[in-house]
Order: structure tokens, then sequence, then C-alpha cells
């Protein structure tokens, strides 16, 4: 298991440093001179120049890779263009935002998912499996800004449980920040839970069609027993890596759902700076959100090494 | 399983795969839909009463009537215009960008296993990488930097959806790279790039067409959400996303602004599913 455990991160940090190297060299691609998007169109060739040193932007681009991930292992992922200070704690109020949302919205999706993919299983291709794919199939039709704006609409200004503007104070705890991230995670759930539920069907589906599950039935174990004790605990397991597959989704769509409902979250962050052409904070929120994705790729991988121990002896 | 054979499943693979699109009735929908809407695409410009852009200062936030199927917005343009005029934009951005993603991606899923060695490492080294960015912040990433436009809208989604394709042909053609007709016909001399396109592509086909289909629809997405989020097409182009977007806060006033254009997104995706999903159904079997 720690050889296994080992592995898994020695590949966790190359992914991570290839992908740290992909977005440096993307915002580096900019036709243009960052100095001057800085400073402005009025800035004087001297201001430039001193800049530009400031910057580092003379160096050349190993040189300036190097620098600017030494730094940023280091926490300190430069200042902002924008507002001139630095990024790291913002990058990280906001990130803690959005990790806060990531975590209801998994809270309220993985079971409702997996519950509805073993009842729809277990009704394959009666009304309730119907019921539930056809439902789940117009979810996937319906973008998250328009399911969110659908969801303002009922709840926030028809009906007035929820605030329409989930913006939260900084350094609210969660019981303070709940009202205003329930309509967001909501929203954040329909995105992952067809997914999830799809694949969970399958995945039981195909378990109870196995030669041992008939062999159980025939000894006489009841239906439930026979569900509970072997086809379950098979079924899901693959179910693990399904959650940390659909967490990319779940990055995605919360980029879109903080923007829709002005939640403080790295997403509303991250179209604040492009809007302002803000390139070390696009560096620094995107670098965040890699870490969390292979985090969550890291957590799978392990917890399913350790549900099913072929995985790690292979 | 069949016994070991020397004949690779080609001929006639496309006209199956054709074929199979319309197995069942609810893929048969789905193909019906995405035609109207590619119909639409085609000759809209033609069939639709107003230019999208066109504004009909007397007439605005008109609701749906004979005269504005769809109403008006605030500035008197024709939603419904507007909304055909945003179907040519989703099939040229999110279809051209899917199509380019599904050619980059057979291209090099088919070379890298074949070639082999660094070539194969490199490449998938890359597309790994490239994968541990989710697609909507890869695209951020890129349109943030490049700034919008539609040819970058175009490039994002190739560029997002390349590794994906390419990671699904080359486990295809792993699997049938030690087949005995592979071997056959290299025992007969055959040209690599002969045994590629001719002997390996057509057990690719069918995976790639559900790929590709699947590929499209969420391709949908996120041009819709690149419009929505103000960084994919720019206003006042009729883009369905950003339509949305310029109607969210007149929801009470002018519901059909916003209605329409999310309905066209949602029936388009709904639609390529059911299509994506019959062709799966149908074409199981030939994968293996």
């Amino acid at each position: 298991m720690t050889r296994y455990l080992l592995r898994r991160i020695a590949f966790l940090a190359l992914t991570l440093l290839l992908a740290s190297l992909l977005v440096f060299t993307i915002t580096n691609l900019l036709p243009g001179d960052p100095a001057r998007i800085m400073l402005g169109r009025e800035a004087g060739p001297a201001a430039l120049a001193e800049a530009r040193e400031a910057l580092g932007l003379d160096d050349p681009f190993p040189v300036r890779y190097v620098t600017w991930l030494g730094q940023a292992l280091q926490g300190d992922f430069g200042t902002s263009f924008t507002t001139g200070e630095a990024i790291a704690p913002l990058v990280f109020e906001r990130l803690g935002n959005s990790m806060r949302l990531a975590g209801l919205t998994l809270l309220i999706a993985v079971p409702l998912a997996i519950l509805l993919g073993v009842v729809a299983a277990l009704h394959a291709n009666r009304w309730p499996d119907t019921l539930i794919s056809v439902t789940s199939l117009a979810v996937v039709g319906l973008p998250e800004f328009v399911t969110g704006l659908i969801l303002i609409q009922l709840f926030a200004f028809g009906l007035g449980w929820v605030p329409a503007n989930a913006s939260i104070a900084p350094g609210a705890t969660f019981a303070e920040a709940l009202p205003a991230m329930v309509l967001p995670a909501i929203t954040a759930t329909l995105v992952m839970l067809a997914y999830i539920a799809r694949l969970t069907r399958a995945s039981v589906a195909a378990e109870l069609t196995r030669p041992y599950v008939r062999t159980a039935r025939l000894k006489g174990t009841s239906h439930g027993t026979v569900l509970r004790r072997h086809v379950l605990r098979n079924a899901l397991l693959p179910t693990v890596t399904i959650i940390a597959i659909s967490f990319g989704w779940l990055i995605s769509g919360l980029i879109v759902v903080e923007n829709v409902f002005n939640y403080p979250g790295l997403g509303r962050l991250l179209t604040f700076a492009i809007d302002r052409r803000d390139l070390p904070l696009m560096q620094a929120i995107t670098l965040a959100a890699v870490t969390v994705f292979a985090l969550a790729n890291l957590v799978a991988d392990v917890t399913y090494a350790i549900l099913d121990p072929r995985i790690r002896l292979a | 399983m069949t016994p070991a054979t020397a004949t690779p499943p080609r001929a006639r693979t496309g006209w199956r795969t054709l074929r199979s699109l319309f197995a069942t009735p609810t893929s048969t929908v789905g193909v019906v839909i995405v035609g109207v809407f590619l119909l639409l695409a085609a000759i809209g410009p033609l069939v639709v009463p107003y230019q999208p852009n066109e504004q009909l200062l007397t007439a605005r936030s008109q609701p749906p009537s004979l005269e504005h199927w769809f109403g008006t917005d605030r500035l008197g343009r024709d939603v419904f215009s507007r909304v055909v005029a945003g179907a040519r934009d989703i099939f040229l951005l999110a279809g051209g960008g899917t199509a380019l993603a599904v050619l980059l991606g057979t291209l090099t899923g088919l070379m890298a296993p074949t070639l082999g060695g660094w070539w194969d490492e490199i490449t998938f080294r890359l597309y790994d990488t490239l994968l541990a960015l989710p697609a909507l912040l890869l695209a951020l990433l890129i349109l943030g930097t490049i700034g919008p436009s539609r040819s970058s809208v175009l490039f994002v989604i190739a560029i997002a959806y390349t590794p994906i394709v390419a990671r699904v042909v080359r486990s295809v053609v792993l699997s049938v790279k030690t087949r005995d007709w592979v071997a056959a016909a290299r025992l007969q001399g055959e040209s690599l790039v002969w045994i590629v396109f001719r002997e390996i592509l057509p057990s690719v086909l069918p995976a790639l067409a559900v790929e590709s289909a699947l590929r499209f629809s969420y391709a949908i997405f996120l041009v819709a959400s690149l419009g929505f989020l103000g960084v994919g097409v720019q206003p006042p182009a009729p883009d369905w996303g950003l339509m949305v977007a310029e109607a969210r806060n007149y929801v009470f006033t002018t519901p059909w602004t916003l209605a329409f254009p999310a309905a066209a997104i949602s029936l388009l995706v709904i639609a390529v599913n059911l299509a994506a999903d019959g062709l799966g159904r149908a074409l199981q079997g030939e994968t293996r």
C-alpha cells in the first residue's frame, strides 16, 4: 500500500509540474506587453521599462518560469495587476469559499445520485427507471446558467426563501453562509446528478446479471441481503472513480454557477481577472483549481485501492 | 468473440453507422431534431424575417405574436431571427471545433500507438497535462490570454477535446493492433500508413462516431457557457449563451428573451445526446 501511495504521489507531483508549465506557457502566449496591460495606455516608455524590469519580463522564458514556480511553491503568487495587492491571501480566501460550495454540492449530489442510480437499476426498463432516465436527460440538456436563473426566480424573487445574491461576508461561518449557498449548491448538484446516477445504474445493472447473484438467490438468500452484502459492494466501487471524474465537471460547473449567483468563489474571481486581463491572478487561480482537481483524483484512486485490494496488488 | 480471422471489419461501416442512427425511436427523434437545427443553420438567414441585429425601434420588448414568433428584445431585435442566426454560430463553432478535435485526435490517436516509443509517450503526456485542467478552466485561461473572438472559441474547443478523442482512438488501436488481420497485412509487406488507415481505422469508427456526438453536445454547452460568461462570442452577435446573459436582468419584463435561446440550447443538447445514445447502443456489438 505504501509503495502504491508513493507512486501515486510522485505521479501527482509530475502532473502538477507539467500543468504549471502549461499554465505558464499559455499565459505567456499573449500578443502584447503585460507591462502595458498593467500600466494602461498612457504609460510612458520609462515607466514601461521599469515595470518590465520589476516583472522580470526581460529574462528568457525558462528563467521566468523557474522564478515564478519557485515563488508559487513558497505561496507567493505575486501581486495583482488590478489591485496591486498580494494575490495569495485573496486566492486562498476564495478557494475556501469554493470548497465549501463544492462540499455542500457533493453532500447533496452523491447520496442522491447513488440512490437514483440503484433504484433505476433495480427497476431496469420499468417505469421508475424510465422516469429517472427521462428526467436526467432533461437535466443534462439544461445549462447550469439557465437552471440557476430559473431557481433564483422561483425561490429568491418568487417565494423569498433565500437571498438572490449569494455574496457572503468575509470570515462568515459555514452556518452563516449556508442560506446563500443553498441555491448555488442545488444548481451545481443538477450538473453532476445525471452523470453519476447514469453510471451507477449501469454498474449495478451489470452486477445484477452476474452468476453469483443467481447462486445466492437460489441458495435462499433474501433479495435485500444479496443486494446489500454482495451486489452494491461490488457495483458501487466504480462510483468512487466516477465521482472523481465528475469533480472536473463540478469545477467547470462551479465557475458558471458562481457567476450566476455572484458567489465570492474562485470561479467568480477568475472571470474578474479575465475581464481585467490580470495575468498573475489568472495563473494563481488556475494553479489552485488544478491542484484541487489533481488531489481529488489522488484521493479517489487511493480510496479505490483501499476498498479493492486487487488494484494495488496489480 | 469469433475465432481468429484474417479479415478486418471493413466496408460499409460508414453506411451501417449512418443507419444505426435510426435504430431506436428515441435516437430517430434526436436525429430529426438535430437535422431541423442543421437545416435552420444552413438556410436560416434566407427564411428569417429580420436581420439578427436589426433594431425595430417601434417594436421593442414585444411579447411573442404572429409577427414576432419569439417576441422582440428591449432593443427591438426579433428573437426568432436571432435564435435562428445563433444556430448557424453553434454549428460553426461547436461543430467546427468538434470536427477539428476529432480530426486531430484521430490522427494522433492512430499514429501514436502505431509509431510507439517516444512519440507515443510525448503525445499522451501532453494530452494528460491538458486533461489536468477541466475543459471550461482551460478554455477560460486561453481566451483570457489571447482575447475572445470567434476563431479563438473554435480553437479552444479543438484544444480542449482533442486529448479525449485521441484517448478513445488509442484504446481501440491498442486492442486491435495484435489481431491477426493486422499481422497478416504486415506480413504482406503493406506500408504502415496503409495498415493504419485501411486495416485499423475501420475498427475505430464506431467508437469514434459515438465519441464525436458526445463531444459535440459538450461543445454546445461550452460555447454557450463561454458566451454567457462574456468571454466567448462578443455582443452583438446572436450567440445563445450571450442572449441568455443579456436577458437575465429582464426576466420579469421580457421572459421570452431568456426562454427561447435557453430552450434552443437545451433542445439541441438533448437531441444530440439521444442520437449519441442510439448510436452507442446500435454499435456496441461492433466495437468488440
